[in-house]
C-alpha cells in the first residue's frame, strides 16, 4: 500500500519532499477547497465554539473550575487542529477520539476511582448535604411555635412555600433554598402570590398533598435553626431536628437520648456503640469493596459461582454455536442438495431478530405453569425451566444456541467455501478417507480463518447481558446472599443489579465487580492475542 | 428431468415438498441449486433411495429439525400476536383465532406509549448509526491512507478498547450523565442526545477495524489521480473514496442501527422516564411478569418491532454475511 497524502512524517516509499514542494502542496491543496467548504468549516467550527463557550460560562459559575478548563483546553485544541495547515490525520481521528476519550476511556477509568469509595445508597453526596438531610429528617415540631399562614406555591415542578411571618413580612423558600424575604401579593394580612411562581389551587393542594406534607423549608442557612412544614397547605409550623450539629467537633448529638455521634471517617455519622446516622456521605475507603467481594462469606460465595457460571456460559455459547454453525455449514455445502438457499434464509431469522425480544418470548414460552413448551409441548408437564438453578442454566444455554447458531453458520459456511476445491482433490487423490480429509486439512485451515471470531464470540457472551436479563433475570435468585444475585446470573449482570435493582444501591461495589471483570477480559486478551499473533498484521 | 416439479413458493410449502416428494428426488438430486450453478452430468441410475438418502436425504432432515427448532418461538410469538386474547395461556393453541386486536391495543394504550418508544428507537438507533459511520469513516480513511506518529498504537488501541464494552462502566456513565444533567439538562440523564453520545463513544471500535480493511482495499492510485486533478484530501475523501466504500459502510451502518436497538443497559439506567425509553427498555418492562402482562399486546409489539430489522437483516444478508467475516476470512 502506498502513501497518498504526506503528513508531517516521512512517507516510507518515496524520498522526503522539500519543504518548497511542501508548501507548493499544501497551496495547492487548500486552494482546492474553495470558498464554499471553507465557510462550512468556519460555521461548524463556531458553532462548536460558541457552545464550548456557553459550556465553560455555565461550568465556571457553578464553580466547576478544572471541568471548565479542560473544555476550554480541548477546544483551543480542536481550533488548532482545523486551522493548522498540517496536523491531517488529526482533523479526521479528533471527532471519534473526543467521544472515545469521554465516554469509553475515561468512564473506565472513572469506574476503577468509583471502586474505591464508598459510594451509594446512604453514601450519596458531600458531608453537608448529609448534615442538613440528616437534620431535615429527624424534624419534631416545637410545642408553642406560632402558626406562619402559608401559600404552596410552584416553579418548574418544584414546589415551594410562601410564608407570612407573624411581623407581615412575606418570604419564599424550597426544600433546598432556606427561607428568603420577597415582595409578594398581600391579601388579607397573607401573602398570597409572587412573581415567578405559580399560586397552587385548592384543588392542586388536595392532588399533590403527599408532596406537600413532606417540604420542609429550612428556616436559615443553620440547620440547627429548623425548618418550616405544613400540614394542610395554608397554615405551617417550626419544626426543630432533635439532631444538633456542632460543626467545630464535627458531631451529630441527638437531644433527646443524648447520644453522640461523631465522625472516625467511615463515612456516616457513628456513635460510640457502632450505631450510624445515615444517610452518610461519600469518601475514598481504598481496597474495602475489593475485600469485602473477596472476604466476606455472603458475597464471596455468589461471587466465585457467579465467576464460574460466566466462564461456563461463556465458552459453551461458543462452542455450542460453533459446533452446531459448523456441522450445518458442512451439511448444506453440498452442491448436490437441493433448496439449500431456503433452508439458510429460514435458519438465520432467528440471527436477524432484535436478540432482546426473542430472550422474552423465550422467557414467556418457558413460563413454568402457562408456557408454550409446557403445556403443549410436552402436553401440559410443569418442568421448572427458569425456576430451578440448574434447568435455568440448561434454558439461558439453549435459548443462546438458538440465538447463536446462525452467526456460526454463516462464519463456517464462508470459510468453508473459501478453502481451494484443489485441497480437497489433492487427499482424495491420495487416498485420505473423507473424515481424515476433514480433520486433517479442512478443520486446520477453517481453525485459522475462524479463531478470530471465536476470540471475539467469547468476548461478546462474557458480557452477554440481554440473553440473561431478559430470560430469567439472573434468577433464580440466591436467597442467602445480601446483594440481588441469582444463579444464572454472570458478572456484568451482577454488577448492574447491585448498581441498579434492589433496596439499596452499591455503586462502589458494582464498580469493584466491574474492575474485576475488566481484569479478567485483559488477562484472556492478552493470551489471545499472543496466540493468534493478529495483533502483529497491523502495518 | 421431465418429472421435475416446480418448487412451491412458500417456506413451508418448501420443507413439506421436500419431504413428500421423494420420488422425483433422484432427479431432482441431479440438477443443481436454481439452475445456474454448473450441471454436473451424471450417469442414468435406477433410484435407490438408500443412495439418494446417504447423498443428500439425510440432509434434508438435518435442515427440516433445524427449520422446525429456528421457526417455533417466531411462529409463537406471531400466532399469540394474532390472537385477540391477552393472556399467555391464551396464546398456547396455535392460530386458534386471528384477529388484530392486539395490535390495536398495544398502538393505542394509553399506558403504554409503544409507538414513541418505536419512534424514540429509530431515532436514538439511527442518529446513532449515521454518526457512527461517519466517525468511524474518518478514522479509517486516515488509519488507512496517512502515515503519522501514533497510527500503530492508534490501530491497536481500537482493537484493545473493543474488548472492555461500555457496560462495564455504566456506574460511571450513570455519575457521569447525571453530573452533566446538573449543569447541561439538554444532555444530561433522562435525554436522547446524552444516550446518542454516549453511544458514540464506541463509535471507533470493531466498526472502526471492518472499515479499515475495507478502504485498503481501495487502490491508493484512485487517490493520487484525483489528487493530481487538484482535489484536497476532503475532496478526495468525501466525494471519492465515501462512494467507492458505500458497501463496507452500508454494513457498519446495520450493524450499528441493530446493536443500539438491542441494547437495554445503558438505555435503562439513563433513560428514566417513560416517554423517553427505547423499546428494549420499554417492553422489558411490559412483561417483566409475563404471567399477568398482556401477552398477545407484547407480541403484537414484538412483531412490529422486529419487523423493520428483519427486513433490513435480510435485504442486506449478502452484505452482512461479507462484512461479518471480513475482519477474519481472507
Amino acid at each position: 500500500m502506498s502513501t497518498t497524502i504526506d503528513d508531517e512524517v516521512t512517507p516510507e516509499t518515496r524520498p522526503k519532499p522539500t519543504k518548497r514542494q511542501r508548501r507548493a502542496a499544501n497551496i495547492a491543496d487548500a486552494a482546492s477547497g474553495g470558498v464554499k467548504m471553507l465557510l462550512l468549516k468556519l460555521l461548524l467550527l463556531g458553532i462548536v465554539d460558541a457552545i464550548a463557550v456557553y459550556g465553560v460560562v455555565i461550568l465556571a459559575s457553578a464553580g466547576q473550575w478544572l471541568v471548565a478548563a479542560i473544555v476550554a483546553v480541548v477546544t483551543v485544541i480542536v481550533n488548532w487542529i482545523y486551522f493548522s495547515r498540517r496536523k491531517l490525520p488529526a482533523k479526521y481521528l479528533a471527532p471519534g477520539v473526543i467521544f472515545l476519550v469521554i465516554f469509553q476511556v475515561f468512564v473506565l477509568v472513572y469506574t476503577g476511582y468509583i471502586a474505591f469509595t464508598n459510594y451509594g445508597t446512604g453514601h450519596n453526596g458531600s458531608k453537608e448535604q448529609a448534615v442538613s438531610s440528616l437534620m431535615a429528617s429527624s424534624l419534631e415540631r416545637v410545642e408553642d411555635s406560632p402558626t406562619y399562614p402559608v401559600t404552596v406555591v410552584d416553579q418548574g415542578g418544584t414546589l415551594g412555600l410562601l410564608v407570612t411571618d407573624p411581623d407581615g413580612e412575606a418570604s419564599v423558600g424550597t426544600n433546598e433554598q432556606p427561607l428568603d424575604e420577597v415582595d409578594a401579593e398581600m391579601e388579607g394580612g397573607k401573602a398570597v402570590a409572587i412573581d415567578g411562581w405559580n399560586t397552587l389551587s385548592f384543588a392542586d393542594v388536595i392532588a399533590r398533598t403527599d408532596e406537600i406534607t413532606e417540604l420542609a423549608v429550612p428556616f436559615s442557612d443553620d440547620p440547627n435553626d429548623g425548618a418550616l412544614r405544613t400540614p394542610d397547605g395554608s397554615s405551617a409550623y417550626l419544626y426543630l431536628s432533635n439532631l444538633e450539629y456542632d460543626e467545630a467537633a464535627g458531631t451529630m448529638t441527638n437531644l433527646d437520648t443524648g447520644t453522640v455521634y461523631s465522625d472516625l471517617g467511615t463515612g456516616a455519622f457513628t456513635s460510640d456503640q457502632g450505631e450510624e446516622l445515615l444517610p452518610g456521605w461519600q469518601i475514598v475507603v481504598g481496597f474495602d469493596n475489593f475485600v469485602r467481594a473477596v472476604t466476606d462469606e455472603r458475597l464471596a460465595g455468589p461471587l466465585i459461582y457467579v465467576t464460574l457460571w460466566t466462564f461456563a456460559f461463556a465458552l459453551i455459547s461458543v462452542a455450542s454455536t460453533f459446533f452446531l454453525g459448523l456441522f450445518l455449514a458442512i451439511v448444506f455445502n453440498d452442491m448436490r442438495m437441493r433448496g439449500r438457499k431456503y433452508y439458510r434464509v429460514l435458519m438465520i431469522l432467528p440471527y436477524a431478530i432484535p436478540s432482546f425480544l426473542s430472550a422474552l418470548v423465550w422467557a414467556g414460552m418457558m413460563n413454568e405453569s402457562f408456557g408454550f413448551i409446557n403445556q403443549v409441548l410436552l402436553g401440559g408437564a410443569s418442568v421448572p425451566w427458569l425456576t430451578d438453578p440448574v434447568l435455568a442454566k440448561v434454558s439461558v444455554l439453549i435459548v443462546n444456541l438458538w440465538l447463536g447458531f446462525p452467526y456460526m453458520f454463516l462464519v463456517c459456511t464462508g470459510a468453508l467455501q473459501s478453502i481451494p476445491d484443489e485441497l480437497q482433490e489433492a487427499a482424495t487423490v491420495d487416498g485420505a478417507k473423507p473424515w481424515a480429509v476433514f480433520r486433517l486439512i479442512k478443520l486446520p485451515l477453517l481453525l485459522v480463518s475462524v479463531a478470530p471470531l471465536l476470540i471475539a464470540s467469547f468476548a461478546f457472551n462474557f458480557n452477554n447481558f440481554n440473553v440473561i436479563y431478559m430470560l430469567t433475570d439472573g434468577g433464580p435468585r440466591d436467597s442467602n446472599a445480601p446483594i440481588p444475585v441469582g444463579f444464572t446470573d454472570i458478572l456484568i449482570s451482577m454488577v448492574y443489579k447491585v448498581a441498579f435493582t434492589g433496596q439499596t444501591r452499591d455503586y462502589g461495589l458494582a464498580s469493584a465487580y466491574s474492575i474485576i471483570i475488566f481484569i479478567i477480559v485483559a488477562v484472556i486478551s492478552v493470551i489471545a492475542f499472543r496466540r493468534t499473533k493478529s495483533l502483529e498484521e497491523l502495518n | 428431468m421431465s418429472a421435475q416439479q416446480p418448487v412451491p413458493g412458500t417456506p413451508t410449502g418448501l420443507v413439506v415438498g421436500e419431504i413428500d416428494e421423494f420420488a422425483d428426488a433422484s432427479t431432482r438430486a441431479s440438477t443443481s441449486v436454481g439452475g445456474s450453478a454448473p450441471r454436473t452430468p451424471m450417469p442414468r441410475k435406477p433410484f435407490q433411495f438408500g443412495r439418494w438418502f446417504r447423498a443428500t436425504g439425510w440432509r434434508h432432515i438435518v435442515g427440516v429439525v433445524m427449520v422446525l427448532f429456528s421457526l417455533f418461538p417466531i411462529v409463537f410469538v406471531i400466532s399469540s400476536a394474532l390472537n385477540p386474547q391477552g393472556t399467555l395461556t391464551g396464546s398456547n393453541a396455535l392460530f386458534s383465532k386471528i384477529g388484530i386486536d392486539s395490535f390495536v391495543r398495544i398502538l393505542t394504550d394509553p399506558k403504554v406509549p409503544f409507538l414513541t418508544w418505536f419512534g424514540n428507537t429509530l431515532m436514538i438507533a439511527g442518529i446513532t448509526a449515521v454518526a457512527t459511520v461517519f466517525l468511524g469513516a474518518l478514522a479509517a480513511y486516515s488509519f488507512s491512507r496517512m502515515r503519522f506518529t501514533g497510527r500503530r498504537f492508534g490501530l491497536i488501541s481500537i482493537v484493545v478498547v473493543q474488548m472492555f464494552p461500555q457496560l462495564l462502566a455504566v456506574v460511571a456513565i450513570f455519575l457521569l450523565m447525571s453530573a452533566i444533567g446538573d449543569w447541561f439538562p439538554a444532555i444530561g440523564l433522562n435525554t436522547h442526545v446524552g444516550l446518542i453520545m454516549v453511544y458514540l463513544g464506541g463509535a471507533l471500535g470493531v466498526n472502526t477495524y471492518l472499515m479499515y480493511g475495507f478502504f485498503n482495499t481501495v487502490p491508493a492510485s484512485i487517490d493520487e489521480a484525483a489528487k493530481l486533478d487538484g482535489a484536497g484530501h476532503a475532496r478526495i475523501f468525501f466525494t471519492i473514496i465515501l462512494r467507492l466504500v458505500a458497501p463496507i459502510l452500508s454494513v457498519v451502518a446495520l450493524l450499528s442501527f441493530i446493536a443500539s436497538v438491542n441494547e437495554f443497559v445503558v438505555a435503562s439506567v439513563l433513560l428514566i422516564d417513560t416517554e423517553q425509553q427505547t423499546l428494549a427498555v420499554g417492553l422489558t418492562k411490559l412483561v417483566s411478569n409475563p404471567r399477568y402482562a398482556d401477552w398477545s399486546a407484547f407480541s403484537a409489539g414484538a412483531v412490529i418491532a422486529a419487523l423493520p430489522v428483519v427486513a433490513l437483516f435480510l435485504f442486506l444478508q449478502k452484505y452482512i454475511v461479507g462484512g461479518l467475516t471480513a475482519g477474519a476470512v481472507k
